[in-house]
């Protein structure tokens, strides 16, 4: 079902009943959530065309299931997760994944790289107290995502603009662009031409209006890879024209959104 | 009280703290006397920060950290910057210094509020949440929220943005912020400086339970102002002690219930961290005028009572106020441009090691790296606030319910919710279901 169909079987009919919201947390840091906390200007009136009937980090308040629009944060990680993200989804009309660990698997996704057994042992002293899975992994691994909003954390104007295009029963119409032309749009001078800092601009998916570029720091990706991303490209460039090690790119790629960059392919050193 | 016939057993089981930042579940067993059994339960899932941060780079540790929390990143981000700079021997220049202490002034003001407004007077009042809360108190609320949003205007000016801020680093920032924007958020926090003063009038006519109890409480100190980003961690106790010396006297258990590993003083026990601590062990640090507001509203040191916590919250936003008024003033009368080290002028050719405690929101966090000579973290230790704290939440409630025997189970449940939220501990699930089974013996 597309997105629009979605969207008109999500109305309830009767005009008295406002839709209802809810708001799941599985691993993160609450930032993304704390989003819709940190819109002081508009929450009050989101809950004049919501019921915010699930939202545990702001409200003792529960309301029971089905929920017309859920708005999922972090990544699933734990065995008790992956039964938890199916309720969700099985009480949600429309699902929304919000930020890099619900759409990526989060900084907590290094993980997948090591071993996990290596991971427990360094932070805690009796393993056998911890119940976690080996890999850290995007909810859209795991049911049905009727929408991504990237980012680590998410844009709030982003969040509101979802919110309010879902109301209205129409797409959101989020820029796909790259944080690079972002940065040409806004006159930014390069910062890989001008001061040859590694940046993850041309690659990663636009949101944040180039907010680093404007404060003289390349882009580190937040919002991860933009779709149908040359990553080999820029790799590539990176190594021969600034020298980076395969250590030094696997870093620049390995942080909030690990498993969505292509994995490059690296030359020898 | 009378025994045997009307003795009762109550278990109090809170499934998902509501209101608190993370996951968290209560567990107690009252056996008609005593609390037999108190646990409050960490199931938020385990990240390993502290085993991911090995082989990254000591640049990247600011940045990584601070996605351990979304309320305090600020809090995240000094303390890794201080700590890699203790490592590297980088001194950092005076107005970095002060532009620093003014971003967690603004990150003191946004969760503080967020916590007086959204997770804390909800429970004074008798709301389920702020919404219900604004539509019998419209003006109070709006107080609250344009009060939080300063204290994010503050964090964007100088950070970037309110989460997970990109402009600072070891050193310094990547962009010292223009003058025309401090001077803006200077109006702003002058214009709002009477509203932050109202907004705790207020909060200190809400009702306060009777209670009280001896905590050693643990704050930095330091001589010559309200300590944030430096000082030595004191304690009404007669600790004293430098960043070095953290682990010598601070150790984390791992409990089985909880993915939060519990911290204590070595051969003392619990502890509090956090306004309370730090109000009572620095009031003499806190500029005059909040002195005798505090005193105009009957808080002096000391004060035990961690429901009155949201009053302290209320004073350290006016503290949080006039010194970024003050200090933001300071650096707008400066014409020089700092000196921001750069961090490949300062690796080192031994290993080195490098700790650092500064004070977030919700009390002192503590940070440990060792640095490679390439720069990479080979180990990293953390403490949050939150761990210092839960082994008091546990004793506050075993020793809180017993008073509450004649309760009945909704105001004995809220009273255990509300006392949990006293420590605001990180958001996101505080207080949330409880529920209470009670039998007759």
């Amino acid at each position: 079902m597309d997105w629009q169909s979605r969207i008109v079987t999500a109305i309830p009919t009767a005009m008295d009943t406002k839709p209802k919201l809810a708001v799941w947390k599985f691993a993160s840091c609450d930032g993304c959530q704390l989003s819709l906390l940190d819109c002081e200007d508009e929450l009050l009136a989101v809950a004049q065309q919501l019921d915010i009937a699930h939202f545990s980090e702001a409200s003792s308040q529960v309301s029971e299931g089905p929920f017309d629009l859920s708005l999922v944060e972090g990544s699933v990680s734990t065995p008790d997760d992956l039964e938890r993200i199916q309720k969700v989804r099985q009480q949600s009309r429309f699902l929304v994944s919000i930020g890099a660990c619900a759409s990526a698997g989060g900084i907590q996704a290094l993980r997948n790289y090591a071993d996990i057994s290596d991971y427990i042992s360094v932070v805690y002293a009796s393993p056998s107290y911890i119940s976690t899975l080996k890999t850290s992994t995007p909810i859209s691994q795991h049911v049905k995502v009727d929408f991504e909003l990237r980012g680590c954390p998410i844009d709030k104007h982003q969040l509101l603009h979802v919110i309010q295009t879902y109301l209205q029963g129409r797409r959101p119409q989020i820029s796909s662009d790259s944080v690079c032309v972002d940065c040409k749009r806004n006159q930014i001078p390069c910062l890989m031409v001008s001061q040859q800092q590694a940046c993850l601009g041309p690659i990663t998916h636009a949101g944040c209006d180039a907010l680093c570029p404007r404060f003289n720091r390349a882009c580190f990706g937040c919002f991860g890879p933009k779709n149908n991303c040359n990553t080999r490209s820029l790799t590539a460039w990176l190594q021969s024209e600034q020298a980076l090690s395969k250590p030094e790119l696997t870093r620049l790629l390995h942080t909030f959104n690990s498993d969505s960059f292509v994995e490059p392919e690296y030359a020898e050193e | 009280m009378p025994k045997n016939n009307s003795k009762r057993t109550r278990t109090i089981k809170v499934d998902y703290l509501a209101r608190v930042e993370g996951e968290g579940a209560l567990y107690l067993h009252y056996d008609g006397e005593k609390v037999s059994n108190v646990q409050l339960k960490i199931f938020e899932p385990p990240r390993f920060f502290e085993a991911l941060l090995r082989g990254r780079h000591c640049s990247e540790a600011a940045d990584i950290t601070a996605r351990i929390c979304g309320i305090c990143p600020v809090a995240y981000q000094m303390s890794a910057v201080h700590a890699v700079e203790a490592a590297l021997a980088i001194d950092i220049d005076p107005t970095v210094r002060t532009l620093r202490r003014v971003l967690y002034c603004g990150e003191w003001i946004e969760s503080h509020l967020l916590h007086i407004y959204m997770l804390h007077a909800p429970d004074f009042l008798g709301f389920h949440d702020v919404v219900a809360m604004a539509k019998q108190f419209p003006d109070i609320v709006a107080r609250g929220l344009r009060l939080k949003k300063i204290g994010n205007d503050i964090v964007n000016t100088i950070g970037g943005r309110e989460i997970h801020p990109i402009n600072v680093r070891v050193g310094g920032f990547y962009k010292i912020p223009d003058k025309i924007k401090l001077k803006a958020l200077l109006e702003t926090l002058s214009a709002a400086l009477d509203a932050a003063i109202e907004s705790v009038c207020w909060s200190a006519t809400l009702e306060f339970p009777d209670y009280e109890r001896p905590y050693e409480m643990l704050a930095l100190g330091h001589g010559d102002e309200y300590a944030m980003n430096e000082g030595r961690l004191r304690s009404n106790f007669g600790l004293d002690i430098a960043a070095d010396q953290f682990e010598d006297t601070i150790e984390e258990e791992h409990i089985e219930y909880s993915s939060a590993l519990h911290a204590r003083i070595k051969g003392r026990g619990a502890y509090i961290v956090g306004p309370i601590a730090r109000f009572n062990m620095n009031y003499t640090m806190l500029p005059k005028s909040v002195q005798m507001l505090a005193e105009n509203l009957g808080m002096q040191p000391t004060e035990s009572n961690p429901f009155k916590s949201i009053i302290i919250r209320g004073l350290e936003v006016v503290f949080a106020f006039e010194e970024a008024i003050r200090l933001l003033k300071q650096v707008l009368a400066s014409d020089q441009l700092p000196r921001m080290p750069n961090l490949d002028d300062f690796l080192p050719s031994t290993p080195v090691l490098g700790c650092a405690m500064t004070e977030a929101p919700r009390g002192t966090l503590y940070h440990r790296y060792e640095i490679d000579t390439q720069g990479l973290i080979t180990s990293a230790n953390i403490v949050p606030p939150t761990a210092q704290n839960q082994k008091s939440i546990e004793q506050d409630l075993a020793d809180l319910v017993p008073q509450l025997d004649q309760a009945d189970d909704q105001l004995l449940q809220h009273r255990c919710e509300q006392a949990i939220r006293n420590y605001d501990p990180c958001i996101s699930c505080s207080a949330h279901f409880l529920k209470i089974h009670k039998r007759s013996l």
